[in-house]
């Protein structure tokens, strides 16, 4: 067999038509979801090992969940379960586990670039669901698909996404997704969580959380993620819910239609008001389901399938 | 070796589907039960178009729905086929409908064959048909339709090029089939002779 080797490593080298065309084939597998047998034959007899070396349960579940609909088989291997607790490095695992032929590997792992050195090790389509502070490819074109699907299109569209913009991948991916398909990105945090020349990733960059909402189509919010922090970068909960954090007032700055989102999981009362969490704006659990299709055309392009053709 | 000949134009193309509903009705006891499902991309118009000539014909009223088949493909991940992917529209519940399933050209039957399967993952239909503009034989597959515009004789390595105006506007504006014997199709068929 002649391999073609697809990954997705991260969304900032993919052009836009290429990103454009994941977000086709992932609205095509919509109708699926809704049918009694949510399944199709395309990936059958293909194994996809889910190789979570960093806590992770939406993910996981969402990509197995993927890999399902399309017939594939699945492994799941874990961090506190596998040998790497016993000291196996990286590349040792994914040999053992390339020993057994998988046809993808989803990778999720605490340093950034590991999914690009397994793409250099083994033999398999290798699918990055989030390597350290570098990129959550998955979650990028989810958030441009639920972006895509409410709006029409992601062109000129006002996002803000607030929050700790230093430690989230989730926020590199969707900036690079986002300001590729020609919506104006606003990053906003404190300045101890804004990276200093974030702008060269092609957005905007503030401390004022009004501003960056002001007449906003999209509101992003971060989680706060304390297990990322080596440091302390704002004083309590209670101020940074205070100053970065949405609720009613703060959204009212917004577009009426405006669309609030969040990767999940929420620390209500921190960074999002329960209240605005589960208002009328909030599409938060849409993100979840379209998290479902998006993953599957990933697994459908990496194994070597075509585009979309609407 | 190479060129292209005409088999049908748009008067014949008409022509057929006319018959093709004609004899739809016949066979269906007034055409009671039964959906059309076109089969992505030129079954779409065909069955459209069916359904229009029920319409003016028999003043009958038939749904029409779209079947994308790229995810039942056997070789969707053969070197060399890409297939684009589209979406799947049935406005109506298959379960226990008479289904015709609309395509343009009938050949080895594996289109068909996934057909079928999407179709029956969507329900379970009491009775599944199908109607061809063009068969042109060479089956690799035991499947054979219920309706068909034309029966052509053909080669292996020849192609059966349809083109209609709802899905090939830029290429031409009026139905066309064309029989068509391109040099780099005798050249694969003569390499796997070999």
């Amino acid at each position: 067999m002649t391999t073609r080797r697809r990954h997705l490593l991260e969304l900032a080298s993919l052009e836009a038509g290429e990103i454009t065309e994941l977000l086709d084939v992932a609205e095509s597998f919509q109708d699926i979801t809704h049918r009694r047998i949510k399944k199709v034959p395309a990936l059958r007899g293909m194994t996809v090992v889910l190789l979570f070396l960093e806590a992770s349960t939406r993910t996981r579940t969402s990509f197995e969940l993927a890999a399902k609909r399309l017939s594939a088989d699945t492994l799941s291997v874990s961090g506190g379960t596998s040998s790497v607790v016993k000291g196996e490095t990286l590349v040792d695992t994914a040999r053992n586990l390339a020993a057994m032929s998988p046809d993808i590997v989803v990778l999720r792992h605490k340093h950034s670039g590991s999914p690009h050195l397994l793409a250099r090790s083994i033999d398999a389509s290798i699918v990055n669901a989030g390597d350290g502070g570098h990129e959550h490819p998955t979650q990028g074109l989810l958030d441009a698909l639920t972006i895509r699907r409410h709006k029409g299109r992601i062109e000129g569209q006002r996002v803000a996404i607030i929050g700790d913009i230093a430690h989230s991948r989730v926020a590199r991916s969707n900036i690079a997704a986002l300001s590729k398909l020609g919506a104006e990105v606003t990053v906003c945090g404190p300045p101890t969580m804004l990276p200093h020349g974030v702008e060269a990733l092609g957005c905007r960059a503030t401390s004022d959380r009004d501003a960056a909402i002001r007449g906003a189509d999209v509101v992003m919010m971060l989680r706060i993620q304390k297990e990322r922090m080596t440091e302390e970068l704002f004083p309590s909960d209670r101020e940074y819910a205070l100053r970065f954090g949405l609720d009613r007032a703060a959204l009212g700055l917004a577009k009426p239609d405006v669309l609030v989102m969040h990767p999940g999981p929420i620390n209500r009362g921190v960074e999002l008001a329960p209240d605005v969490a589960d208002g009328p704006e909030s599409v938060i659990l849409e993100q979840v389901a379209n998290g479902i299709i998006v993953r599957m055309a990933v697994l459908y392009h990496c194994a070597g399938g075509a585009g979309g053709d609407t | 070796m190479s060129g292209a000949r005409c088999v049908m134009d748009a008067a014949d193309v008409r022509r057929a589907v006319r018959r093709i509903a004609l004899e739809l009705v016949e066979r269906t006891r007034g055409g009671q039960g039964v959906a059309l499902v076109g089969i992505r991309t030129r079954g779409e118009p065909l069955a459209h178009r069916i359904a229009a000539e029920l319409r003016e014909v028999e003043a009958l009223e038939v749904p029409v729905g779209a079947l994308d088949i790229a995810m039942y493909r056997d070789d969707v991940f053969e070197s060399g086929s890409r297939v684009a992917v589209g979406q799947t529209h049935l406005p109506f519940d298959v379960n226990d409908r008479h289904i015709v399933l609309v395509d343009d050209v009938l050949f080895t039957g594996r289109t068909v064959r996934a057909a079928l399967d999407a179709l029956m993952d969507w329900g379970r239909p009491c009775r599944i048909q199908l109607a061809v503009l063009v068969d042109r034989g060479h089956r690799e597959l035991p499947i054979q339709p219920d309706y068909v515009g034309m029966t052509l004789s053909t080669r292996v390595d020849e192609s059966v090029r349809v083109r209609l105006a709802e899905t090939d506007a830029g290429e031409s504006d009026r139905d066309t089939v064309h029989l068509v014997s391109t040099p780099e199709r005798v050249a694969a068929a003569e390499r796997r002779r070999t």
